[in-house]
């Protein structure tokens, strides 16, 4: 079967003090190839675990991870990985960061120049290519970290809350990148974020977690990344169907906020 | 007292010098990193100000020229020194019967350095005959007056007056030539204006260390050059350091990557991570002797926990989505090792060696004092034991500017190698 396979992935994190975390549990989920799904839920319901083992990063308690039919057993170059902050490499300049992958792999610069080039254009990049990373701004940042990744032509882009740190016009601007990306690309793309909005926004699929344990609590199908690409995503924000979900979205992690709240409080 | 008088005028030319700068030089300057008065973590942030650096090197060197009376300083701004010349006083005697008499003793306080020379004057008359006292400045010296006087203390003659002002044995009095004292047995004490100025003895002035530098680059010092001096010094660190570093980094590196080297290494490590150097110099003189081999091995142990810890702290600190991001890029342990966590490492290596450097250069003047037959601490060891203040003083100058340039080299380099430190 092609695509990622997510199945029955359970997690559970085993404490110093003998107490253990039932982080995952039960998580089934079938990614084809070329779906761009968001996945939203309060925080600690175990979305970055759950990435991490799709990655390879973490071998799960329970299930599996099969790609293109095999088994997930570690990282690999055909799941790509982009990090909030901190993962680009700073003794290399930008355009070093970006045929990273391409130069690991032993190629020289007449097989990667072009495609990293063009790579660097199309983020936006082009006049940056010999700066430092410490001279970029945080948003020029991520698209280094966006066209690193991309430049290794991965089936799979994994995204941790890539916009996170973004301030809100940048993280805008960053939002019709991705969506751009996605569609002239064809990546399947899994992206993890805390925002109600981006989760609408970019995700064909909209996948909300519940915590304690993490598992999938409701699964949206939305037109709203269709309408965004190559257009106005502050348009697509007045769509119909936009506002009600949304609503509906906020309030569903606002009952699991005030669950958890609860419960701490009867533990105390 | 003269500490007090000097640490005053320190602090005033402190003040009056920021008030000027302030005030008269720099008053247009505002700009907005002057109103970042307090930055924490960011030392580029904080400027020094250029004049007040400036200022505080010549005030030093002002301070040490006035109050060693140098050439190099006008001599309206030398502090008081002590009485050169020739100066006279009277002193009066009273024999037992009661019999007073005055005699003159002339003195002629010669220079530090000069040699005083006995001289005659004659002896006037009466009981008590004028006599001649040559003495160093700053000295005080004891005038036998009654060797030429008819009347001698044997017999009962006491001095009982010094330039009209009475005295008494044991007692002392101030006059305008100096202090006076007589001692339990009657002879004068003299002493002369001692001044405000340091003898040479204590503090050379600055012209007398510069003539060193330029004699010792010269002619040498126990047989060897200055810079042979100088360079058997840095060649120990250097080669000291390049041991510690080239064992270090690699134990650092295995210890932050595999829990059996840092358990096996930890214990070791953290112990003799506080162990100062110069308490390991005995030992190793034991084993090793007082040569070459054994100043290297000194140094070598200086340098080799410092970089092994922070190699360790190099490797441990990676932030984890840096390796995770280089996996996930295809990039196998091999390659992750040599572009992302030895590059990574750089940084906290880099701070490791400027301190590393830093202990090594003190620990090789430690030990030079010890046992040495070159190197600078050699050189300020065997002039102390002569009086040699100025070489001794030479010696802390030069070892203190050898010491800031290695650590201004060690920066350049930094900034040139990882220009990212501490800006990711
Ligand atoms: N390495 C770990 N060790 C122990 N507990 C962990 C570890 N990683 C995550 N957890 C726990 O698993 C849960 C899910 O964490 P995480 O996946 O980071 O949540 P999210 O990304 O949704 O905020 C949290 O309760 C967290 O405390
Ligand atoms: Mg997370």
């Amino acid at each position: 079967m092609s695509g990622l396979s997510i199945e029955s992935i359970s997690m559970r994190f085993d404490l110093p003090n003998g107490s253990s975390v039932q982080a995952l549990k039960d998580v089934s989920l079938h990614l084809k190839p070329g779906e761009l799904l968001s996945v939203l839920g309060p925080s600690g319901c175990g979305k970055t675990t759950l990435l991490n083992i799709a990655a390879g990063f973490l071998a799960p308690t329970g299930g599996q991870i099969t790609m293109n039919g095999h088994v997930v057993k570690g990282p690999d170059a055909e799941r790509g990985m982009v990090f909030q902050q901190g993962a680009l490499f700073e003794w290399m300049n930008v355009r070093e960061n970006v045929s990273f992958g391409p130069r690991m792999k032993g190629q020289t610069e007449a097989e990667w120049g072009n495609q990293v080039d063009h790579l660097l254009d199309v983020t936006g990049l082009g006049d940056f290519k010999d700066k430092a990373i410490f001279e970029l701004s945080g948003g020029m940042q991520q698209r280094v970290a966006l066209a690193r990744c991309l430049a290794n032509d991965p089936d799979v882009i994994l995204m941790d809350e890539p916009l996170g740190a973004l301030d809100a016009l940048t993280r805008e601007k960053m939002q019709g990148l991705v969506l751009k990306l996605w569609k002239e690309t064809g990546k399947t793309i899994i992206l993890i974020t805390h925002s109600v909005e981006e989760a609408l926004l970019l995700g064909e699929r909209l996948l909300v977690m519940a915590p304690r344990p993490g598992r999938i609590h409701k699964e949206y199908r939305l037109p709203f990344a269709e309408m965004g690409v190559g257009g106005d995503l502050r348009e697509v924000k007045k769509a119909e169907g936009y506002a009600t979900t949304r609503e509906e979205i906020l309030e569903m992690i606002w009952d699991m906020e005030e669950e958890i709240m609860g419960r701490s409080e009867e533990m105390q | 007292m003269i500490g007090l008088m000097i640490l005053l005028v320190y602090v005033a030319i402190f003040v009056i010098s920021f008030l000027i700068v302030r005030f008269v030089v720099q008053r247009t300057n505002t700009d907005f990193t002057s109103l970042k008065t307090v930055t924490f973590g960011d030392e580029s942030a904080v400027i020094s100000n250029r004049f007040a650096s400036v200022v505080s090197v010549l005030t030093i060197f002002l301070l040490w020229g006035s109050f060693t009376g140098s050439a190099w300083v006008p001599g309206f701004l030398h502090a008081p020194g002590p009485f050169v010349g020739e100066t006279s006083f009277t002193y009066t005697v009273a024999t037992q019967d009661g019999e007073r008499d005055d005699a003159t003793v002339h003195v002629r306080v010669v220079d530090f350095g000069e040699k005083p020379e006995k001289f005659d004057v004659p002896l006037g008359d009466g009981l008590a005959k004028d006599d001649a006292l040559a003495m160093s400045a700053s000295r005080s010296a004891t005038v036998l007056f009654d060797k030429n006087d008819e009347v001698t203390r044997k017999e009962g003659t006491r001095v009982v007056a010094i330039d009209g002002v009475p005295i008494a044995p044991g007692g002392s009095i101030r006059t305008d030539a100096g202090r006076f004292a007589l001692t339990s047995k009657g002879a004068i004490s003299f002493s002369p204006p001692k001044g405000l100025q340091m003898e040479p003895i204590w503090l050379p002035p600055p012209e007398a260390v510069v003539g060193r530098v330029i004699e010792i680059a010269n002619e040498g010092y126990r047989d060897s050059t200055l810079w042979k001096h100088l360079g058997y010094s840095l060649f120990r660190v250097i080669a000291g350091f390049f041991f510690g570093a080239l064992i270090g980094i690699p134990l650092g590196y295995a210890m932050g990557l595999s829990d059996w080297f840092r358990g096996w290494f930890e214990p070791i490590v953290e112990f003799m991570r506080p162990v100062p150097p110069l308490a390991l110099i005995p030992l190793v003189i034991i084993w090793f002797g007082i040569g070459e081999v054994g100043k290297i091995i000194l140094l070598f142990l200086a340098s080799l926990w410092i970089m092994a810890i922070s190699a360790r702290a190099g490797v441990s600190g990676v932030n984890i989505s840096k390796v995770h991001a280089a996996y996930s890029l295809g990039a196998s342990k091999l390659q992750i090792m040599r572009h992302v966590i030895m590059p990574n490492s750089l940084p906290e290596i880099f701070t490791g060696a400027r301190v590393a450097m830093g202990v090594c250069w003190g620990t090789v003047v430690a030990a030079e004092l010890v046992a040495a037959s070159e190197g600078a601490g050699m050189m300020i060891m065997v002039a102390s034991k002569f009086q040699l203040t100025d070489i001794v003083l030479m010696g802390i100058i030069l070892i203190g500017v050898i010491g800031f340039g290695i650590d201004v080299l060690m920066r350049r380099a930094e900034n040139w190698l990882v220009p990212w430190k501490g800006r990711s």
